[in-house]
């Protein structure tokens, strides 16, 4: 049960998919123009993700290891492909809202990520609770981003007012530009409070070529 | 700077530049823009001014108690950046709270965040600009004629795309809409003399800057004197492109920057949708400044061994 807990819990904070793993930037950053996008194209991905990782997990001992990535990649494709379905016949407005972005759940890193390390090696009880725990996670991390452009940018936040007809708006927000500046000072704002391991500063990571570096010295 | 890099063997005479100084120099070489602003604009600049580099200086302050950091607001960088970006402003009053949000873009987002002075990869004065531009497009292209009366209208530059010519002598000497500091281009020169006399910039980086802007016009068949003096060029070319964080340090990288520098700017201003593209060009050098660096870094005395291939 602890463990079980713990499954669930980590892809919220810890191992965010977003903040923490790096995964999904390119939904992350296209379709996050608003809060209302943000929970819409993070409930298409859990469920993808919960899908897929069910069965993966249930076919795990089956699935040849030399051909796993087609196999897997043939899975999340059918579950992609219900989701796109239901969208266009029950929410005709979110699905041109994320447009092309729901068939590209299909290469979405985060849940093929998830297939390769987690659900291609454990039960499918834990499999369960690690997509929910990464698809809420995924979720929370896209409304936040969602939220803040919508508010900067559009003066609203689910569509309801707040700029109260006085406040200006800022249009960069809900341009491309806007969702890179958004998504990175969340980010330095993760690393500063999650306390995550120091980066370290040697000579490669240094754009100078220097003397030393050409000596091949760490300085 | 480079030619002073020379390292010896003891006695070292120690020289009093300190950053401290230097940016007081810069803000007596702005004194003469900053006067004619005022005078132009009355009262109204003088607030966007004073509110802008206000903020500035409080943003840096507040940011470095906040996380605990030692406290640079001492080197007056955060004014010159105030006081620069002021000057980019429109001198309409809705520049006022313009000012607030782009001194916390560019000393928090641009400079602070990146490690403060010295390790910021952007100009914190253009790339506030640009946001400003990008983020508010109708209040940052609020121009006013100068004089009392202020009548809205539009910049010399967006005039000539519709065919209209601004004389040359306004041009030069500031009568004309524009940024609360970059029509004057007599008052930027006398700040220019200043920088060059007390050696604060060299001529590399504004003259190629300048000189390709004249070579460009001149090809395509317009006219260089309204180029150079329109828009932001001079204040950009003068004292945002030589910024000492953001341009190249050896000579060969200046004259490549000032290039680009020009050869964008002529781009955007001629062939682009917008009129004006001084900021978006050094914003876009600056990215390219590390690599400037790389390719052009001198070899060391003596020569440096080849790698074995």
């Amino acid at each position: 049960m602890k463990k079980g807990l713990k499954e669930f819990s980590k892809g919220i904070i810890r191992e965010n998919p977003i903040f923490a793993l790096v995964l999904g930037m390119c939904p992350t950053l296209a379709v996050t123009t608003s809060a209302e996008n943000g929970v819409g194209m993070g409930i298409a991905a859990t469920v993808v993700l919960l899908g897929s990782n069910i069965v993966i997990s249930l076919l795990r001992k089956v699935i040849p290891d030399k051909v796993r990535i087609p196999a897997y990649i043939t899975v999340i494709a059918g579950f992609v492909t219900i989701i796109q379905l239901i969208l266009k016949a029950y929410f005709t407005d979110l699905d041109k809202a994320l447009g092309i972005f729901i068939p590209l759940i299909v290469v979405n890193c985060i849940i093929l990520a998830r297939a390769e390390m987690y659900a291609s090696k454990n039960n499918v009880g834990y499999s369960i609770l690690d997509a929910l725990g990464m698809g809420v996670g995924f979720t929370a991390a896209l409304v936040l981003i969602g939220g803040i452009r919508e508010i900067l940018g559009s003066g609203t936040i689910f569509g309801i007012d707040v700029s109260f007809g006085v406040i200006p708006q800022a249009t960069l927000f809900i341009l491309p530009a806007g969702g890179f500046l958004v998504l990175g000072l969340l980010m330095a704002a993760y690393n500063k409070f999650t306390k995550n391991k120091k980066q370290v500063v040697d000579c490669a990571s240094c754009p100078i070529q220097c003397y030393n570096a050409e000596q091949g010295e760490k300085s | 700077m480079e030619h002073n890099l020379y390292v010896n063997s003891s006695p070292h005479i120690k020289d009093v530049a300190k950053t401290s100084n230097i940016m007081f120099d810069v803000i007596i070489a702005l004194i003469p823009a900053t006067i004619i602003s005022i005078y132009l604009y009355s009262y109204m600049a003088a607030i966007i001014i004073g509110v802008t580099v206000l903020s500035s200086v409080l943003f840096e302050t507040l940011y470095n108690l906040l996380t605990k950091q030692k406290q640079t607001v001492g080197d007056f960088s955060a004014v010159v950046t105030g006081l620069l970006l002021a000057l980019n402003l429109p001198p309409a009053a809705s520049s006022i709270w313009l000012g607030v949000v782009g001194s916390l873009v560019a000393i928090i987002i641009v400079k602070m965040i990146f490690g403060g002075l010295g390790q910021n990869i952007f100009n914190p004065a253009i790339a506030a600009r640009v946001f400003l531009t990008v983020a508010f497009s109708s209040q940052m292209t609020t121009w006013l004629s100068p004089g009392a009366d202020a009548i809205s209208t539009a910049t010399p530059l967006a005039l000539a795309n519709n065919g209209v010519v601004t004389s040359n002598l306004d041009l030069f000497l500031g009568n004309i809409p524009g940024c609360i500091g970059e029509t004057s281009a007599l008052a930027l020169l006398l700040g220019f003399g200043w920088l060059l006399i007390r050696r604060i910039i060299t001529l590399d980086i504004t003259v190629t800057y300048l000189l390709t802007v004249v070579i460009f016009s001149f090809i395509i068949g317009a006219d260089p004197l309204f180029h150079v003096l329109s828009g932001g060029l001079l204040l950009g070319a003068i004292f945002m492109a030589t910024d000492y964080t953001t341009s190249p340090m050896t000579r060969k990288g200046k004259i490549i920057y000032g290039v680009g520098l020009g050869v964008i700017t002529m781009g955007i201003r001629v062939y682009g949708n917008l009129p004006e593209g001084v900021s978006f060009a050094i914003l876009f050098m600056n990215i390219l400044v590390p690599m400037i660096n790389r390719t052009t870094l001198p070899k060391s005395f003596g020569g440096v061994k080849k790698k074995n291939a």
